[in-house]
């Protein structure tokens, strides 16, 4: 692998509460290059959100190493992480998280107000196929459509990498295909290295590879040799 | 963006927002209104002593030849010296059937007036030597629709005299003008009359006389230093004991008009603002839990926690400059309307209206202050908040689950994300803790308003004292005989007869200027009361003294006071302290009246009598009343205290308006805030009742019966609290002049109940609307 844009070398967190250590990481090796669509795969409480906060820069390791490009994330204070979010990360949630105040355009120009190279908010709306949407508060959107307005939020910075929560997790199956398909589209034309996480084995289907993590350690790594388009799979 | 949120959210919270800002303005207010009032009132004070000389020093004297004016301008240190004659006098005013009487004043036939400057509101000052033409106070003016030309009679000296009003003014001097024995100014029955010198002095056998002197003093003058020596001069001509300003009854009272003013500027607004920081605290916590997500969500993209935290600042902040706006026009109307009020009262000529931008930078920053420490909880957690949050559901914790009406197990309708529907945060738990401590907090504020009405009230137990249904006060001391004459009048049942004693009173370095009132052993009329209101036998010896003028003086049962006698045979005694009574006006003293005469040594003299009157032959006894050449002032006790119950009622009715009003804000804002908040803490709960097929009375019941289980369990805490709070204001209060003894009735504590269940019962009914429309729907497809 040329070139990645993730590295991660011994990742380790533990969890302190009181007595009781819960060893969240027990040591990550794990690489992406710049452009790959990645799926991380395993049951519950097996890490992976974890590694997602850590390398996405929200939380901090105990030990190890974690690199994006040449910007070490386990060296940077506070300051340097929301930096670094700022201005090469782009979050997707399960629960979509937009500030139910604000209309779709507005959630998305939350982040364009403060990112260096933004697109325009509505161009973000469109890629996710929500220009028509744009002037609706999040309740008056469909759940499918409320994480399309999040995918368009995350994507609105061009963002490096693109970092996906179970995404497709409070969704129907028909929705959430809608919602693969804008990722997708994302990671094939503005060539993001997106990392998306999932309990749903189908969306296996649809990445560049797959991680699968267990008990803290990845467990298996595997590449797909050809890639389904997300509108051939169904759960 | 964050603007938009900001805008949007206090849109939507705007009911509770405002609930704050208008406890937060109730703070602002009192303390604009009472700093503003005070400040008004004493520069307006200031600049009418100022403008029109007030005096400094006063004295009176039987009578002292003219001459002695030069040696008193002598004395080091005084500025200007007017010598003048004042008596007090009876009046016969048409059309009026109680006896009134006036202050007659002398004014200098040649030159201008000195000192205590007459402001002219209309006509002209009497022609020098005149011994018919009049000035007459503004207040006494309004009271009878005087105008210039009318006439009035006195009796002076004796002698009835037809008086014209030539003109109409005000005196520095009487800006508080009180009757002998009268409780409030009764502008009826007491005036103040200005005439030539030279006419006074002819009714009153005084040419080449004066009967009072004022002074001025230079500005680095000792004030004991010139009293001390005016009463060596005045001594051998019945000088009574010269006094500084701060005795002087018109400034006096004043001044403890000012006091007041001033504990309510110190005391009213911190509490308002405490209970500001509260509510700030209370739904700050409440708001942050609710958007956690929307936190970490904005720290995730790339918010620092620095403009994270900001944000939620500056939503308590829109709210505290709500309030500060809110309650600066609302102090500042009240303010004016207050100052006006004291400028009819007092009679001012003008007004120096206060609007010191100091008070309110002060109203703003403290306001400020409060809001930023009820949000710093709040704030501390948004900034301290993981950005990894956003990832993931808030973590399930313990709290008291609703218990559903008649014995149903516990809803069930939840989304799975949530696990246990009966978990709720402990900070929920905490936050209701602080809904429970927020209704114990209205309460004290109400029931020191309360307190206040009992104050009135408690006058009562002061006037119980005073028994007599009339007093007359004779124009110089009497043989007691002159009381047997007073009893033949008709209509009149029973007559005790009193003296006043001018004395200086001291123990160790501690001196007052007082009178002793000398009363029979066992008056039955005009009772001496003790510190717990049972009648007090004078001793035959000894003196007994009010608690506030022992408390002065450090004097104990037991103690010897030493007592300079101001009148007639001068001297010095000393005499044992036999009693600590009761007193509330003033600074009081009581002798057995005969043991006083032994002192004085000067027979069985007396200054007038109380007496006690058939009603039935009220108009007949006036009648007599007015033709006693020896009478100069007759107070009827029973009018007396019916206008001081007026007057009373009046200013306590606005007072009570205003403090129910701000206590109703308190209450309402405390109540509605912790049911707001329980109800969006427990919406998915109370609607997956709902669902459960409970009526919407079942469900309100639940949220709203909790509410009114903690407002009534917080009712006898807000009584304790109450009480003590209204005891030190009560304390706080106090002045020499007049004292408010503390009680608090029963029904107090019930009426301050039903202002706080009131507020309570209007905000549980704005919130019932609010549970009858819960989207059942919404409720249960959005999580928390």
């Amino acid at each position: 692998m040329t070139n990645p844009i993730f590295r991660t070398k011994d990742l380790r967190k533990i969890y302190r509460t009181g007595e009781v250590e819960v060893h969240a990481l027990r040591g990550i090796d794990f690489s992406a290059a710049a452009g790959d669509f990645v799926v991380l795969l395993g049951p519950s409480g097996s890490g992976k959100s974890t590694f997602l906060n850590i390398v996405g820069g929200l939380d901090r390791a105990t030990s190890g190493e974690a690199w994006f490009a040449d910007h070490e994330l386990t060296a940077l204070d506070e300051r340097g992480l929301t930096r670094y979010r700022r201005d090469h990360v782009g979050f997707v949630f399960q629960f979509y998280n937009l500030v139910p105040s604000l209309t779709a355009v507005e959630n998305v120009a939350l982040v364009t107000e403060i990112a260096r190279h933004p697109m325009k908010p509505r161009e973000a709306l469109a890629l996710v196929g929500l220009e028509d949407r744009a002037d609706h508060f999040p309740a008056q959107l469909s759940g499918g459509e409320q994480q399309r307005v999040a995918i368009a939020r995350a994507i609105a910075k061009r963002p490096d990498v693109l970092l996906c929560d179970e995404p497709t997790g409070a969704l129907d199956s028909r929705t959430g295909i809608r919602v693969l398909e804008a990722l997708v589209a994302v990671n094939a034309e503005l060539g993001t290295t997106t990392l998306v996480i999932t309990h749903n084995v189908a969306i296996r289907e649809i990445a560049h590879s797959v991680v699968q993590f267990g008990d803290g350690r990845i467990v298996g790594r595997e590449a797909n040799a050809t890639r389904k388009r997300p509108a051939d799979i169904s759960w | 963006m964050l603007g938009r949120k900001l805008g949007r959210d206090l849109r939507r919270l705007w009911p509770q927002a405002l609930a704050i800002a208008l406890v937060m303005a109730a703070g602002v207010a009192t303390l604009i209104l009472a700093a503003g009032a005070y400040a008004s009132l004493s520069e307006t004070r200031a600049a009418y002593y100022e403008r029109n000389r007030f005096a400094d020093i006063f004295a009176g004297v039987t009578r002292a030849p003219s001459v002695l004016a030069g040696r008193i301008a002598e004395i080091p240190g005084v500025a200007a010296v007017e010598t003048r004659i004042v008596k007090l006098a009876l009046l016969d005013i048409e059309g009026m059937r109680e006896p009134a009487s006036a202050m007659f004043v002398s004014l200098p036939d040649i030159g201008e007036q000195r000192l205590n400057v007459l402001y002219m509101r209309a006509g002209r000052m009497p022609i020098a030597g005149d011994d018919r033409e009049v000035v007459i106070n503004a207040a006494f003016a309004d009271a009878h629709h005087f105008g210039l030309g009318d006439h009035f009679e006195a009796l002076l000296n004796g002698a009835k005299r037809r008086l014209t009003i030539v003109g109409i003014g005000l005196s520095p001097e009487y800006i508080y003008s009180l009757g002998p024995w009268d409780l409030m100014p009764d502008d009826r029955r007491f005036g103040v009359v200005w005439m030539s010198e030279k006419a006074l002095a002819a009714a009153f056998d005084l040419d080449g006389a004066f009967s009072n002197v004022t002074l001025s003093l230079m500005r680095d003058a000792s004030e004991q230093a010139v009293i001390d020596e005016l009463d060596v001069i005045l001594k051998r001509y019945g000088g009574e004991g010269a006094y500084a300003r701060k005795d002087q009854t018109s400034h006096a009272f004043l001044d403890a008009e000012l006091k007041q003013l001033g504990a309510m500027a110190k005391v009213l607004p911190p509490i308002f603002l405490v209970v500001a920081a509260f509510l700030v605290n209370m739904t700050m916590s409440r708001l942050v839990a609710l958007e956690r997500e929307q936190i970490g969500l904005l720290k995730a993209i790339g918010y620092g926690s620095l403009a994270v935290g900001s944000h939620y600042l500056q939503f308590v902040a829109v709210i505290a400059a709500a309030g500060i706006v809110i309650g600066a026009v609302g102090g500042t109307w009240l303010g004016v309307g207050l100052t006006l009020l004291y400028q009819k009262f007092f009679h001012f000529p003008f007004l120096v209206f206060d609007k010191d931008p100091s008070v309110y930078l002060t109203g703003a920053a403290v306001t400020f202050g409060a809001a930023l420490v009820g949000a710093v909880r709040a704030v501390a957690g948004v900034v301290g908040l993981s950005p990894a949050v956003a990832m993931s559901p808030p973590a399930p914790a313990l709290s008291p689950p609703v218990r559903p009406p008649r014995g149903v197990s516990r809803p069930v309708a939840e989304d799975g994300h949530h696990g246990d529907p009966a978990s709720r945060a402990l900070a929920a738990a905490h936050r209701l803790d602080g809904a429970r401590h927020g209704a114990r907090g209205v309460d004290p504020r109400c029931l020191a308003v309360d307190a206040a009405l009992d104050r009135a009230d408690d006058r009562r137990h002061l006037l119980s004292a005073d028994r007599q249904n009339a007093s007359i006060s004779f124009t110089e001391t009497k043989r007691l005989a002159a009381a047997f004459e007073v009893s033949r009048l008709p209509g009149v049942m029973t007559v005790e007869p009193y003296r006043m004693l001018a004395v200086r009173l001291r123990h160790g370095h501690r001196e007052r200027r007082v009178a002793i009132t000398g009363k029979p052993a066992s008056g039955d009329l005009s009772r001496v009361l003790d510190v717990d209101f049972a009648p007090v036998v004078l001793p035959e010896s000894g003196i007994a003294l009010s608690d506030m003028l022992a408390r002065i003086l450090e004097a104990r049962l037991g103690d010897l006071i030493e007592v300079d006698i101001l009148d007639g045979e001068r001297r010095t005694v000393e005499v044992p302290v036999t009693a600590i009574i009761q007193g509330y006006m003033g600074l009081t003293s009581y002798m057995d009246l005969d043991a006083l005469n032994r002192m004085a040594r000067e027979g069985a003299l007396i200054s007038g009598v109380h007496l006690a009157y058939d009603t039935a032959a009220e108009d007949a006894l006036f009648a007599a009343l007015e033709d006693i050449p020896a009478a100069n002032f007759i107070a009827l006790q029973k009018v007396s205290l019916q206008k001081f119950r007026e007057t009373l009622a009046t200013n306590i009715l606005i007072m009570v308006t205003v403090y129910v009003g701000l206590a109703g804000v308190i209450a309402f804002g405390v109540v509605y805030n912790a049911a707001r908040i329980s109800l969006s803490e427990r919406a998915r709960e109370l609607a997956s009742l709902r669902v459960l097929g409970f009526t919407r009375a079942e469900v309100s019941g639940i949220l709203l019966g909790e509410l009114a289980l903690l407002t009534l369990l917080a009712q006898p805490l807000g009584w304790g609290i109450g009480y003590l709070f209204a005891r030190a204001m009560s304390a706080s209060f106090e002045s020499e002049l007049y004292r408010m003894p503390f009680l608090v009735e029963p029904a107090t504590f019930a009426e301050a109940s039903l202002v706080v269940l009131g507020a309570a019962a209007i905000s549980a009914l704005v919130v019932r609307r609010r549970i009858d429309r819960l989207d059942l729907i919404e409720v249960l497809k959005t999580r928390e």
